[in-house]
């Protein structure tokens, strides 16, 4: 099934409201091996000038990840989520993730282009508060084998 | 390393052009896989099924691209000695990494070297490789080299395409 020309501009509904917990960050830190307290202490964030303990750099994908599943598993797209690998991403921060936020996300299909029997999906996701402070733009580009295309 | 520093801010890079930042190591498992799989939500049975991972055409289970990102984005934040200062931050994920099912895991190493470095902020590219060969491509951060950020900095400006 290709997918549908008409994805690209498509901006997809805002994620169900995600409250980021200190247990949360200190987890996604700790799986990273991340032993600076900065992440794990609220009193060394303070210490280091934050208002809470701030998600590393790369935490915005939790919550990007949400909108991201959604594309994938839209019915309507035509994505076949077992042929999708991530080619690219990026994160443009207006200021960290911290404990406290209770956060959003809105993806929007930048462009949508073939190569080589593949489709490059291009999207960001706006990360937000729920009161619209932008916390973090994330860009994904998703390459999606189409099936029975070259098979390169 | 001088982090026990009784001040209320933590020390700013001096970082000029042409600046090689030390050479970070970092160490991926099984149970490092099965860890951010919870932590970020990510449960593709690629990064943590062999059985599945052999069965799409891959040598094995695999790490998330994501982790080797964030193993980036961890040298930037020890470099810069604030993860906040990273402000910008991109890659290519250019080929996976095989994470054997043992005690041992696979070495992961980031080199970064400071670029331009304009009204404060420095670019900086990074080399992130696993026996030797390069995992990610294009690989590059914008870190403020001044006082953390308490207000929002300045709005995205471009895309992750280039």
């Amino acid at each position: 099934m290709a997918l549908d020309p008409a994805l690209a501009g498509r901006t997809f509904p805002e994620t169900a409201a995600h409250d980021v917990s200190r247990h949360e960050v200190a987890r996604f830190a700790a799986a990273l091996g991340e032993t600076d307290p900065i992440y794990h202490d609220v009193g060394a964030a303070q210490l280091a000038g934050h208002r809470d303990v701030p998600g590393p750099p790369t935490f915005p994908i939790v919550i990007a990840f949400e909108a991201m599943t959604a594309l994938m598993t839209d019915p309507g797209v035509g994505i076949e989520l077992r042929n999708v690998v991530h080619a690219a991403q990026r994160f443009v921060a207006s200021r960290p993730v911290y404990a406290g936020d209770v956060l959003a996300a809105t993806l929007t299909v930048e462009s949508v282009r073939q190569a080589a029997g593949t489709d490059l999906i291009a999207t960001r996701s706006d990360v937000a508060t729920l009161s619209g402070e932008h916390v973090c733009r994330a860009y994904a580009t998703l390459a999606h084998r189409v099936p029975g295309g070259d098979g390169s | 390393m001088n982090s026990d520093k009784q001040s209320p801010r933590r020390e700013q890079p001096e970082w000029v052009e042409g600046t090689e930042l030390p050479t970070q190591t970092y160490t991926l498992t099984r149970a490092d896989l099965v860890a951010y799989a919870g932590a970020s939500g990510d449960h593709n049975p690629i990064h943590w099924s062999d059985r599945v991972a052999t069965a799409v055409g891959l040598p094995g289970v695999v790490a998330h691209g994501m982790i080797t990102m964030a193993l980036g984005a961890r040298a930037l934040a020890a470099w810069a000695g604030d993860p906040a200062r990273v402000t910008d931050y991109g890659v290519r994920f250019t080929r996976p990494v095989v994470v054997p099912d043992d005690d041992t895991g696979v070495a992961v190493e980031v080199r970064g070297t400071v670029g331009t470095v304009d009204d404060g902020v420095a670019a900086v590219r990074l080399s992130v490789t696993c026996g030797e060969q390069s995992v990610l491509g294009q690989a590059k951060a914008s870190v403020l080299l001044g006082p953390v950020p308490v207000a929002p900095v300045l709005a995205a400006d471009d895309r992750v395409d280039g």
